[in-house]
């Protein structure tokens, strides 16, 4: 159900009607119409002008689109259902799923964790990167079913309440995106490949494989190719580059500031 | 994706049975190349037999048998384990480069060994369900013979089709003399030399390998050698990284004083199956490791090329690679 359908309004909502749109409330209030039109308005406006009027604006604005779980489907009405119990960001969860789920499809529209994005669906981008019991994997080609007693940690659960994640630090101080879609898949991919190079990981670009492993201090051409998985279609990568090299040395490292 | 029942299997044996009984399920071990598949419409299992949590994923040393002295790597390990293993990297570096060279390392941490081996062809006609593909529909013709064929083979090809076979991780293990470990439905085991695991086209292109149905790959070993001096993979794709191979070599030597004592060279993008470049190892073997001998052997191994219409460039780009991966072998790496 799209809640943008309802024409029940929340007090803020009714608040931020009531200010901008006096004469128009009651008929909203009655027939729901023109909530969807508004609402769009208030979006096509950004955060700007209207938001900068009332906090409620705001408020609206910035809420996710859903608060509410979707419904939840009865198992009779899966074809091939397959109960599964998972721990998202510090969360257990317990499901009944339709086999072919993934677990990117999983987390989006059964746990409304929507910051995993699909960009491919078919393994090729690495947008859809999230850590399974501590290794960076796939969710687009993870079938929410093998799934069953893992550990899944997504970009929702990396930042700790308000105070972010290091990489998501170093990832806007570097400006290491542009229109943000990628962003989730190479930040959840950054935080684990610092984990495989801390394990010794050796990469195709590797001088010598033979050496034998201990934490590995990454060049930035190291970086690139462990990062390879992770396609920018805005190609911010010297700026990636900087902000994982940042975390990686524990050094700031200067800010780079060309295109692609 | 068309629906199937879902099986995590407990033991190889029952994973096994519920194979065998089944001539439309499959296995699932990290889904890499079998779900993108199914979401193409090209695989159409009924059942998955979930094996990723068999206990198969051990590496470890051979103390007896015909690879004493080598390595055993389980089916079901993991890409990365494996390119990451001590045993690996020290004695078989030819071999972790290869698999570090393929893919992604989100997807070296979910494909398993055995399912690297059994990864099908990225022809483009084969993934298109609108078009012509013996290898997915026999009968129907090879869309790419007259068609778009500039990543498609220059050895081994037949009229019913000019795929390749695109595992980086096979190509290692080709030159490397590896065996596949199987065992089948009625508790047999069987080792297959990787060189009679795949199969030239010929107008069965449907089957990739030898494998049966119903049989599990629950290690693979490699012999013991005395390349891992003077071995390197090298990798051409269209770009730097995650991409398959335009063409690849692994080129692994061992070297007496001057003179080429053994040679193994297999090439990846070329054909339906790793190649093993025989005539350049016997030209190497007996001389002295020089450009020069590279080249003359470089020269015979790609004379046998049959290019198609739009991938002429990949025998000269066969030949300068294989110069230039037996250069790198023996200069730890360096061109
Ligand atoms: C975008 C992308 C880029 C890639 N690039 C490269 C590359 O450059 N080089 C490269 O080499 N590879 C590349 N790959 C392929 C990747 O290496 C394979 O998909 C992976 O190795 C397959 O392993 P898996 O465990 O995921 O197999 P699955 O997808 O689970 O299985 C593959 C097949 O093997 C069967 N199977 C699996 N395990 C067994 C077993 N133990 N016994 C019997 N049958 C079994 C399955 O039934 C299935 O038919 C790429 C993949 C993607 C998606
Ligand atoms: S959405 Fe998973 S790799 Fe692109
Ligand atoms: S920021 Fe736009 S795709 Fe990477």
């Amino acid at each position: 159900m799209d809640e943008h359908e309802s024409p029940e309004l929340t007090e803020e909502e009714k608040q931020l009607f009531a200010d901008l749109m006096p004469d128009d409330l009651a008929e909203i209030m009655n027939t729901g119409v023109n909530r969807r039109h508004f609402l769009k308005l208030l979006t096509l406006a950004g955060g700007g002008i209207l938001a900068a009027q009332s906090a409620v604006a705001e408020r609206v604005l910035t809420r996710p689109s859903r608060e509410t779980l979707p419904v939840e489907l009865a198992p009779s009405s899966l074809e091939n259902g397959v109960d599964i119990g998972l721990k998202v960001n510090g969360k257990a969860h317990k499901l009944t799923i339709d086999s072919r789920m993934t677990l990117l499809d999983t987390l989006r529209e059964r746990l409304n964790l929507t910051g995993s994005k699909k960009g491919c669906d078919h393994g090729q981008c690495g947008a859809c990167t999230v850590i399974v019991n501590g290794s960076r994997v796939l969710s687009c080609l993870t079938l929410a079913a093998s799934c069953e007693g893992k550990t899944v940690q997504t970009i929702e659960g990396l930042a700790q309440g308000n105070r972010l994640h290091p990489m998501q630090e170093a990832f806007l101080k570097h400006d290491g995106f542009q229109c943000g879609f990628c962003t989730p898949g190479q930040i959840c991919s950054a935080v684990a490949l610092l984990d495989e190079a801390k394990k010794g990981h050796t990469s195709y670009v590797t001088g010598n494989v033979r050496q034998p492993g201990g934490p590995v201090k990454l060049s930035n051409e190291e970086i690139r190719e462990r990062m390879s998985g992770n396609i920018c279609r805005c190609g911010a990568y010297p700026n990636i580059v900087a902000a994982i090299q940042e975390v990686h040395s524990g050094k700031p490292v200067e800010q780079v500031f060309r295109s692609a | 994706m068309r629906a199937f029942t879902y099986t995590r299997a407990k033991d190889a044996t029952s994973a096994i049975k519920l194979l065998a009984e089944n001539p439309n399920a499959k296995f699932l071990a990290g889904g890499t190349n079998l779900l993108d598949l199914m979401k193409e419409d090209v695989e159409r299992p009924n059942a998955l037999i979930d094996i990723s949590e068999l206990d198969l994923s051990e590496i470890k040393p051979i103390i007896n048998g015909a690879n004493q002295g080598g390595i055993s790597l389980g089916g079901l390990g993991k890409n990365t384990d494996s390119a990451n293993h001590l045993l690996v990297r020290q004695h078989y570096p030819l071999l972790s480069q290869a698999i570090l060279a393929g893919a992604s390392g989100q997807i070296r941490n979910m494909a398993t060994n055995g399912g690297n081996l059994l990864q099908r062809t990225r022809c483009p006609y084969f993934y298109e369900v609108a078009m012509p593909c013996n290898k997915r529909e026999p009968g129907t013709g090879c869309g790419a013979r007259e068609g778009i064929n500039r990543m498609h083979a220059i050895f081994g090809w037949s009229e019913h089709c000019v795929a390749v076979y695109p595992s980086d991780m096979a190509v290692a293990l080709t030159a490397l003399d590896a065996t596949v470990i199987v065992r089948s439905a009625n508790g047999q085991q069987r080792s297959i030399p990787i060189a009679d695991f795949y199969r030239l086209p010929g107008n069965e292109p449907e089957k990739d390998t030898n494998l049966m149905h119903g049989e599990l790959i629950t290690a693979i070993e490699l012999p013991k050698n005395r390349f891992a001096e003077q071995s390197y993979y090298l990798k051409v794709r269209d770009r730097a990284s995650y991409a398959f191979a335009l063409v690849s070599v692994a080129a692994a030597l061992e070297i007496e004083g001057n003179t080429i004592k053994q040679a193994r060279i297999a090439m990846g993008g070329v054909a339906h199956k790793p190649w093993r470049a025989l005539k350049a190892e016997q030209i190497l073997v007996g001389k002295e490791a020089t450009e020069a001998t590279f080249k003359r052997a470089a020269n015979a191994e790609m004379a046998d090329a049959k290019p198609l219409t739009h991938n002429a460039f990949k025998v000269e780009l066969g030949n300068r690679s294989i110069v230039l991966a037996l250069q790198m072998a023996v200069n730890g790496g360096k061109a």
